[in-house]
């Protein structure tokens, strides 16, 4: 029972650390966001929060805490899994995506996975394209070669790859093949990318690089990043979320975060007490 | 099993010679004139089966995107499973036993062919007996086709259309042809329903209303009451539909092992 | 750069795409209504007693009953004593092989002999079953000069053959390496370990193979044309020509006196088939590797 009543009591002061972080200009906001897989039980849990544009965002937390589950509704990939329900509103430049057409929304926010998955079936060339394809859209020749090298000169892939576009892009490394996967989504020009855990896969040479590119991207992207690797955000992100059981907990500059955590939790998070 | 196969059907090679066998559309046991070739048969048999495979692709492709797409591991999935294991599971006599009183009368009604037999009733209940195999088995490789690569595609605001087309077949393209490369080696095999539907003639069909026999109809019609050269012949015909199917199983075999 | 396919007309498109599958999915199960309606619509009245007791009557018998309007007396004795023989001598003869030939096709895989018996395996299955009878014919009834039970027998578990050898190494290659690791450690021999721990673990999945492959081959006709031959007698002796139930099948529908008897005989066909591929289904669901 105390432990309940100590809990709520957290929760309410959390609000507090909440309305010192609020960016502005922001691209996102979620309101009330709860997500639940079975009905009664929240993996996400009455989320509040602004996303500024042109910023790298990480979303902390140890795994199971709904990190990965509220950036993929953000890109409305819960649908595919019919049994998970949402509630609340997630505003992009201030209209509901929830209320949107999935496809539109997707088209809006380009997802990077946690294993790079480029399809095996399209070369280099036609796998930068493919959101074009799929969507149905056809391009001049001249624009798809142009865009084809800005988005892989953007992902430093170009020197790389140049000559060798009508391969199969699984014939790339891993790294590579992530960077591919960057490509991809940078090519239908999304609003926000949102990244979940994409270097987990990665050796620390690859994970590097692609920690650069999005140093480098975020003057043109807004980002929004999950990780479970501590370093990595602090070492890239501008703002930091830690969520913990559904909850998010804290949310702040990355700087404040990490050398003044408010809530307990975090603090014990940041000094790898769990997770 | 393969020197019986051979030595049976050797008199009959030795007679007519292999390529005239195989070349040769006459079929006459007339005593003293025996004259036997196995091409009619073998037109037959092909055209059975490829316009079987066409009349399966049609139900069977779909079959295979509900269960192992659209409804994978749900219930109706399990449904729909269960009416493909129970078509398998029905004997070939009884297919053809339905094929005659059900399709036949059908066939005739719509004055396809005036008897209501040939290479249009043998095909359509061929199709019908060679769903199963090809659905259940091209239904595995598209459900095999990684999660990930699905939700890259629907990520980049595809509709599910868009990705079937453009991830899942690709992917499991090879996979899927492999399938109707063994149905089509189940239904170049297949005996008692042919037998009874495709009306028993000896020569060539040229139109679908047309009657004809295939190799295993001819054998199954025609092995009670031969012996000597007839027997041999219809040996030789066994043969041949041993290694047709052979090389056609081979071949899919092949295709699926290249892939997993 | 071209204005974007509209959403809607995309979503359209998807959406009819679906529903044009699930139509077509469910158009197949019409053939099944069809076929079961049509067989149970007209073979059940003929089921009786006297259906199991008797053999197979006469064209005369049958003819002289159809006339004044009665139904055709007799059975399918011969056939279903027919089938049971030729099932029975089958899976002696394919159940013991079958098991072996999985259980070393799992233990070791890669020799030069296990590629062999694989690719015979698949050239066996692949066969179409008429080519497999005329191989029994001239095993079996040319040699001895005569048709026979012998000879249904052997090609039907020469059909059986390659579903069992595939069941067996499968369900053996399911069971955890570690069963067969603690079995070794308590230092039982090698063949102590197949027979006592790998064997009964494995007995669902065996069974159900075993139960499979005969449903499959119980309503096989062709092959038993060229080697059972049929009888019109119920005969016990393995060397002379014996029915069975799609043989008889196959005379009731060549002979016009006799057509009321198929749909019986179908019905009586399919029921058995359907009982064991549901006694099979069971026996997996409740024997399950966990």
């Amino acid at each position: 029972m105390e432990n309940t009543i100590t809990l709520k009591k957290q929760t309410v002061e959390n609000k507090k650390y909440m309305s010192t972080a609020i960016p502005e200009d922001p691209i996102l906001q979620l309101k009330k966001v709860s997500i639940s897989y079975t009905a009664g039980k929240n993996a996400v849990n009455n989320v509040n929060a602004d996303i500024r544009k042109k910023c790298i965002t990480a979303i902390m937390g140890p795994s199971g805490c709904g990190k990965s589950t509220l950036l993929r509704a953000i890109n409305r990939m819960h649908e595919l899994y019919p049994d998970i329900r949402i509630s609340g509103e997630i505003l992009m430049n201030n209209r509901n995506i929830l209320k949107m057409n999935p496809m539109e929304v997707r088209r809006m926010a380009g997802m990077v996975f946690q294993r790079p998955n480029p399809f095996p079936t399209m070369s280099i060339y036609e796998n930068v394209l493919a959101g074009y394809k799929l969507n149905g859209i056809s391009l001049p020749k001249k624009e798809k070669d142009e865009l084809v090298e800005t988005c892989l000169t953007n992902v430093g892939l170009w020197n790389e790859v140049k000559d060798s576009l009508l391969k199969k892009g699984t014939f790339l490394s891993g790294g590579q093949q992530q960077r591919l996967c960057i490509a991809r989504a940078l090519a239908l020009k999304p609003e926000v990318l949102l990244m979940d855990e994409p270097t987990s896969a990665l050796d620390p040479i690859a994970t590097n690089r692609i920690e650069e590119l999005l140093l480098q991207l975020k003057n043109e992207f807004t980002i929004l990043i999950v990780t479970h690797n501590m370093s990595q955000a602090a070492r890239i992100s501008d703002y930091s979320m830690f969520m913990y059981l559904g909850e998010l907990i804290e949310y702040d500059k990355t700087q404040n975060m990490f050398t003044n955590p408010k809530d307990k939790r975090t603090e014990e998070y940041l000094n790898g007490q769990f997770g | 099993m393969f020197y019986s196969l051979i030595s049976g059907a050797i008199p009959a090679f030795e007679h007519f010679g292999v390529f005239r066998f195989i070349f040769s559309a006459e079929w006459d046991p007339h005593p003293e004139a025996e004259q036997y070739g196995a091409l009619s048969f073998i037109t037959g048999t092909v055209l059975t089966s490829f316009l079987a495979l066409v009349f399966c692709l049609p139900f069977s492709l779909p079959v295979a995107l509900f269960t192992g797409e659209y409804f994978k591991g749900k219930k109706v999935a399990s449904v729909i499973s269960a009416v493909i294991d129970l078509l398998a599971g029905i004997p070939s006599i009884v297919y053809g036993l339905w094929g005659f009183y059900t399709l036949r009368p059908l066939i005739m009604d719509l004055g396809l062919s005036s008897q209501g037999f040939g290479i249009l009733t043998a095909s359509l209940v061929l199709a019908i007996m060679i769903i199963p195999y090809a659905a259940s088995l091209s239904a595995e490789f598209i459900s095999m086709v990684p999660r990930e690569l699905k939700e890259g595609a629907y990520s980049l605001g595809a509709t599910r259309l868009e990705v079937i087309r453009n991830v899942i077949f690709p992917a499991s393209g090879s996979g899927i042809f492999a399938s109707y490369i063994l149905a089509l080696g189940r239904a170049l095999g297949e005996t008692m329903a042919v037998t009874m539907l495709i009306g028993n003639t000896n020569n060539i069909p040229y139109s679908l209303g047309d009657t004809g026999n295939t190799m295993a109809s001819v054998i199954a019609n025609q092995f009670g009451e031969a012996d000597g050269l007839k027997l041999s012949s219809l040996i030789a015909i066994g043969l041949l539909l041993f290694l047709i199917t052979a090389i056609i199983n081979f071949i899919g075999k092949l295709i699926m092992k290249k892939l997993s | 750069m071209k204005p974007m396919s509209s959403l809607t007309y995309r979503h359209f498109k998807d959406r009819l795409f679906f529903w044009t599958v699930c139509i077509f999915s469910a158009l197949t199960a019409i053939p099944l209504i069809l076929i079961i309606w049509e067989v149970v619509k007209k073979g059940y009245k003929q089921i009786n007693l006297n259906f199991f007791t008797e053999t197979a009557p006469s064209t005369l018998d049958a003819m002289l009953a159809r006339n004044s309007g009665e139904l055709i007396p007799g059975g399918i004795a011969n056939g279903i004593t027919g089938t049971l023989l030729m099932v029975v001598i089958a899976s002696l003869l394919a159940i013991p092989t079958g098991i072996l030939g999985g259980i070393y096709l799992s233990e070791k895989p890669k020799t030069w002999f296990s590629i062999l018996i694989r690719f015979l395996t698949d050239l066996v299955q692949g066969s179409p079953s008429i080519v497999i009878g005329i191989i029994a014919y001239s095993w079996i009834v040319k040699p001895l000069g005569s048709y026979s039970a012998l000879a249904g027998s052997i090609a039907l578990s020469i059909m059986m053959l390659p579903l069992i050898i595939r069941s067996t190494e499968e369900t053996l290659k399911m069971l955890p390496g570690s069963l067969k690791e603690a079995g070794l450690a308590l230092g039982a021999s090698y063949t102590r370990v197949i027979l006592k721990v790998l064997l009964p673990s494995a007995f669902g999945g065996l069974f159900t193979g075993i139960l499979l492959a005969i449903s499959r081959v119980m309503g096989e006709t062709a092959p038993l044309m060229l080697t059972a031959l049929g009888s019109s007698a119920i005969n016990w002796d393995i060397l002379k020509p014996t029915s069975a139930v799609p043989l008889l099948i196959w005379e009731f529908y060549n002979d016009p006196n006799l057509i009321d008897m198929i749909w019986s005989s179908s019905l009586f066909l399919l029921l058995s088939i359907l009982l064991l591929n549901i006694i099979a289904k069971q026996v997996a669901r409740k024997w399950k590797i966990q």
